[in-house]
């Protein structure tokens, strides 16, 4: 097998047996990028000659036996909205065209510290809004499964990163879904941790009290090992959590033996039928049986506020990226638009901020503010605040009778690049099935659970569990994955065209601001 | 445009006046509110900031908690009640010196709320009530370079300090203070004073007006006398000095009754203070549409301070200055005159410690309003700014008492101290003032003074002692002043009788 269909695992392991160098493993990743990235257009900024940098370190740390950590060598690509010292940060936006952070994330800084070459910034939804990363200024990413499609978003240049080999791993952040919608309609692992049980420092919000940084990998064992090396309590921020990870890898590995009895699971009554696409709902149907013959209990379950969660994500989260996304000014970094004559500071900022947010932006914008403004604030922001209170009970309803609660990760496979642009409200409908998690803060996973029937395009299968108890999201995942792969023989990314015949480059497709 | 005022005692027979204060205390912690920048005044500009007080894209703030401390102990000490929860939260709008274009401030969940505070004003006791004390953030500082004011009008460009950005501040509201009447400037002017000495005893900021860690926002309104209804308000901003307090407060006053006086209506604004002209101009108009689209802070977490470290932090209040001040002026016996000079000038801490250090009350209020207070005014610095420590002045007092200086000699030995010529013992002994006590040498002058003032001495012979007093001085006189009055004049008369 070549180094770059390797899982992160298998690549630690080769490392340790001494089978290849990380200088190797990076330049591999690299030739890779450089062979498909024109087609895909995964990332916006390659650092090779940091990442080899590092990784070089990292092959003179195995020499000298002072290893990291157990990935240390294996290298990550990284979503654009979190800050990198001395690399672009753009958050997929020209208003940040050309800011090089002074600082470094959290995640990025335990990356670092844990040996990892980072390979370079990922393509995203401007600011991360969207689920198709059509809403990026510099181009959309192209789903691996098929070029004219989306690879989701806000992190389809993670997620399809991943999926067309050109990294074991990455970082994605997850607001609605922007790290398991991708996942799923590219046939690869991602998780939402529990709010705040990984920092936000460093990420560019979007909406602070939904955010969550997480792993985006091609399995489950290798999500979890990402997730430890970058969870745990940060005191930068103050929303994180202050207490030990459960242990996910354990947790990874026991799902692996398929033996999951005494565990019981949940199916979300709300969450399926009209609308959901046949092929999807097919998958997900078996999945579920491959998880009772493994031994879990399942049961339906019902959780009725779910029919208001995108409602009031839709206010919640404009509110909170309207006053985020303020400090965009052209005062101090960043693009700076300078109308003629003798314009004030003021002016400066508005044609800034004009030219440099995208449409999707501008209406998140303009919608949060509404939200927020005095007299409408009971009746928007208010109210939304009491739904999400209510969506948090449902969870504790349903989890006071199950350990997990599963549900297809989205509705229907990848659509074709354009296909939603004009009707925003189709486009939302995408996170109708992982924004609720956001909302009540709770861990979910999305594992892919094989091809629908109509289209030959890749589902996800979502398994949510209590805050703090992402271990079961493995157990779970890594049950199913184990199930599904002895099924198909090998991993569903087997079944993906090749796309190393593709030689010519893409043309971009779809229109963005 | 200078405006048409009404001469201020006409203002009263039409009108009542309401006020608000609004005072913003800089905090005196290590660090600032949400990062750990230093917060030290005067640093080199944009040198004591960090991606969190610059509102880089990704960083985000922690509560300092020693600024949590400060904000109860202020609310304490302003009988206020103290939230068992509260949260921090976004006020939010549009200014090139506000890193992230929202302050993070408090709302409708500020820490202390509900308080009150008893102005002394002119041995009257007037009750200022405290609506809320709240945490938020400093802004940056602009600088507006090329214009003629230094305001941003005519200004060629700006420069911004982000220094002071995220510095801890404390605002301190209060609820309409009406019925002042007449005694509205002072009662504003004493609120302040007595905030600010309040926040001195507790240690909590650097309280200096003139560097802006105490800044002042005066409301004022009118309404006619009699009405219930309160007046439409403006806020006049960062009013900087005790003194510009009460004439703003003067002057808005003024203002406003000629305004309403000529048929027209206040308009609801922001108006700059001059400390120079004593005036205020229209600032930025401030309506009711303006909407900070405030909402709770979704990256900190809420603030609930348990009840025992409330407790714990009421212990280490400092005693109430008003109960302070009865207390000492009760023990040294001053009389309220007495007192009220040594508040006016500051010198309470000052003549509290000289007696500590074994000076009589008032010897000790003798040199700190007498003689230092006179060169403080000559050096225009505050009497506690002269170097003089109470210590010392104890320790001239000392020589005075055990008769080895006069006061008069005593003000060359503070000539002494302010020369740096050592202490007080080693001045007295540099410069050669000491009392002379060699009876021998005072003898000889003594019948020097004699046998040149006959006439004075047959006075004296004759029974009128009053007449001693000339040939004191001139004794004195030839001693350089380094003699002893008392032995003199009983020389003189055991010479004589």
């Amino acid at each position: 097998m070549s180094l770059i269909k390797k899982t992160a695992a298998e690549l630690a392991e080769a490392l340790a047996a001494g089978e290849t160098t990380s200088v190797e493993i990076t330049q591999a990743y690299l030739d890779r990028i450089a062979e498909v990235d024109g087609a895909v257009h995964a990332f916006l900024h390659v650092d090779g000659e940091g990442a080899l940098a590092q990784a070089a370190a990292s092959d003179a740390r195995r020499a000298a036996g002072t290893l990291k950590s157990a990935l240390d060598g294996v290298p990550i690509a990284v979503k654009d909205v979190l800050a990198t010292q001395g690399l672009p940060t753009t958050c997929g936006s020209k208003i940040l065209e050309g800011w090089i952070p002074p600082y470094d994330a959290t995640v990025v800084a335990r990356l670092k510290a844990a040996g990892l070459p980072i390979l370079g910034k990922t393509n995203m939804d401007e600011f991360a809004m969207g689920s198709s990363t059509e809403h990026s200024a510099y181009g959309p990413t192209h789903n691996p499964w098929d070029l004219d499609r989306i690879p989701g978003g806000s992190g389809g240049g993670s997620a399809a990163a991943v999926a067309s080999f050109e990294a074991p791993l990455a970082l994605g952040t997850d607001t609605g879904g922007s790290i398991r919608q991708p996942g799923a309609v590219t046939g690869t692992v991602g998780v939402k941790p529990t709010y705040g049980g990984v920092s936000r420092y460093g990420l560019v919000a979007l909406a602070n009290s939904l955010d969550q940084v997480g792993p985006v990998t091609r399995t489950v064992l290798d999500s979890a090992l990402l997730h430890e090396l970058i969870g745990g309590h940060d005191p930068r921020d103050s929303t994180s959590i202050d207490q030990p990870l459960p242990d996910l890898v354990a947790a990874a590995r026991q799902g692996a033996t398929g033996d999951l009895s005494g565990v019981r699971i949940g199916v979300i009554t709300e969450l399926a039928g009209d609308g959901w696409q046949p092929g999807v709902m097919a998958r997900f149907t078996e999945s579920v049986e491959l998880l009772v013959k493994a031994g879990a209990e399942v049961v339906e379950v019902s959780c009725p506020n779910f029919v208001h969660a995108m409602a009031a994500y839709y206010l919640i989260l404009p509110a909170e990226a309207s006053s985020n996304l303020a400090k965009f000014d052209a005062m101090r970094y960043g693009l700076r638009v300078v109308p003629d004559g003798d314009p004030s500071a003021e002016e400066v900022m508005r044609a800034t901020r004009d030219a440099g947010f995208g449409d999707e932006v501008k209406r998140r914008i303009i919608l949060g503010t509404y939200a927020l403004s005095s007299g409408y604030y009971d009746a928007y922001y208010g109210q939304a605040q009491k739904m999400r209170t209510l969506i948090s009970r449902d969870f504790e309803a349903a989890f006071a009778s199950v350990d997990v609660l599963v549900s297809p990760t989205a509705p229907t496979t990848a659509f074709k690049l354009g296909e939603k642009l004009d009707d925003p409200i189709a486009m939302y409908l995408n996170d109708l099935a992982t924004i609720p998690a956001n909302l009540a803060g709770v861990p979910g996973i999305s594992v892919p659970s094989g091809l629908a029937d109509e289209d030959g395009l890749p589902a996800g299968f979502q398994i949510l569990a209590p805050a703090l108890a992402d271990d079961r999201c493995y157990r779970v995942g890594a049950a199913l994955e184990a199930a599904l792969a002895s099924q198909w023989g090998g991993p569903l990314l087997d079944k993906a065209p090749e796309l190393g015949s593709l030689v010519e480059p893409v043309e971009t497709l779809g229109g963005t601001a | 445009m200078t405006d048409t005022l009404v001469a201020f005692d006409d203002v009263l027979a039409t009108y009542d006046p309401a006020m608000g204060l609004e005072v913003h205390v800089e905090l005196n912690t290590a660090s600032k509110m949400f990062c750990g920048c230093p917060t030290e005044f005067g640093a080199e500009p944009n040198t004591q900031v960090c991606p969190t007080c610059l509102g880089l894209p990704g960083a985000m703030p922690v509560v300092n908690a020693k600024a949590v401390e400060s904000a109860i102990r202020i609310g304490l000490a302003l009988n206020c009640e103290i939230a068992e929860w509260c949260r921090f939260a976004r006020k939010n709008y549009f200014y090139p010196d506000m890193p992230k274009n929202f302050q993070t401030s408090q709302y409708d969940e500020p820490i202390c709320f509900n308080g009150y505070m008893d102005v002394d004003v002119d041995g009257e006791v007037f009750r200022v009530e405290i609506e809320r004390a709240h945490m938020e953030e400093d802004t940056g500082k602009s600088t507006h370079v090329g214009g003629a004011t230094g305001r941003i009008q005519g200004a060629d460009h700006s420069l911004v300090d982000y220094n002071r950005a995220g510095i801890p501040l404390i605002e301190i509201v209060t609820k309409p203070i009406l019925g002042a009447g007449a005694k509205a400037p002072d009662v504003a002017r004493a609120y302040v004073a007595q905030l600010r000495d309040l926040i001195v005893a507790l240690d909590v900021s650097d309280a200096r007006m003139d560097q802006g860690s105490i800044r002042a926002d005066v409301n004022l309104s009118l309404s006619p006398k009699g009405s219930d209804q309160l007046g439409t308000r403006t806020e006049t901003k960062n009013v900087n000095s005790l003194r510009s307090v009460e004439r703003a407060v003067r002057y808005e006053m003024s203002r406003h009754a000629a305004v309403l006086d000529g048929g027209g209506s206040i308009l609801q604004e922001t108006r700059h203070w001059h400390e120079d002209t004593g005036i205020t101009t229209s600032g930025r108009e401030k309506s009711d549409a303006e909407d900070y689209r405030y909402f709770p802070e979704p990256d900190l977490v809420p603030v609930a301070p348990s009840r025992d470290w409330v407790e714990q932090l009421r212990g280490t209040l400092p005693e109430n200055p008003t109960a302070r001040r009865n207390r000492l002026q009760e023990s040294w016996g001053f009389s309220d005159l007495e007192m009220r000079d040594t508040v006016g000038a500051g010198a309470l801490d000052a003549i509290e410690e000289t007696i500590a250090a074994g000076s009589t009350p008032q010897a000790a209020r003798k040199w700190w309003l007498g003689e230092l207070a006179r060169r403080a005014n000559e050096d225009g610095v505050e009497v506690t700014e002269l170097g003089i420590t109470p210590v010392q002045v104890a320790a001239v007092q000392a020589l005075v008492d055990g008769g080895s200086i006069n006061d008069k000699l005593a003000r060359q030995v503070f000539d002494g101290l302010f020369a740096g010529e050592g202490t007080p013992e080693e001045i007295v002994a540099a410069r050669g003032l000491a009392i002379v006590s060699d009876e021998g040498a005072l003898s000889e002058a003594v019948d020097a003074a004699i046998a040149a003032n006959p006439d004075v001495a047959e006075k004296i012979r004759d029974g009128k002692l009053a007449a001693a007093g000339a040939l004191i001085g001139e004794v004195m006189k030839a001693m350089r002043g380094q003699a002893d009055a008392g032995r003199v004049r009983e020389l003189i008369l055991e010479k004589l009788s």
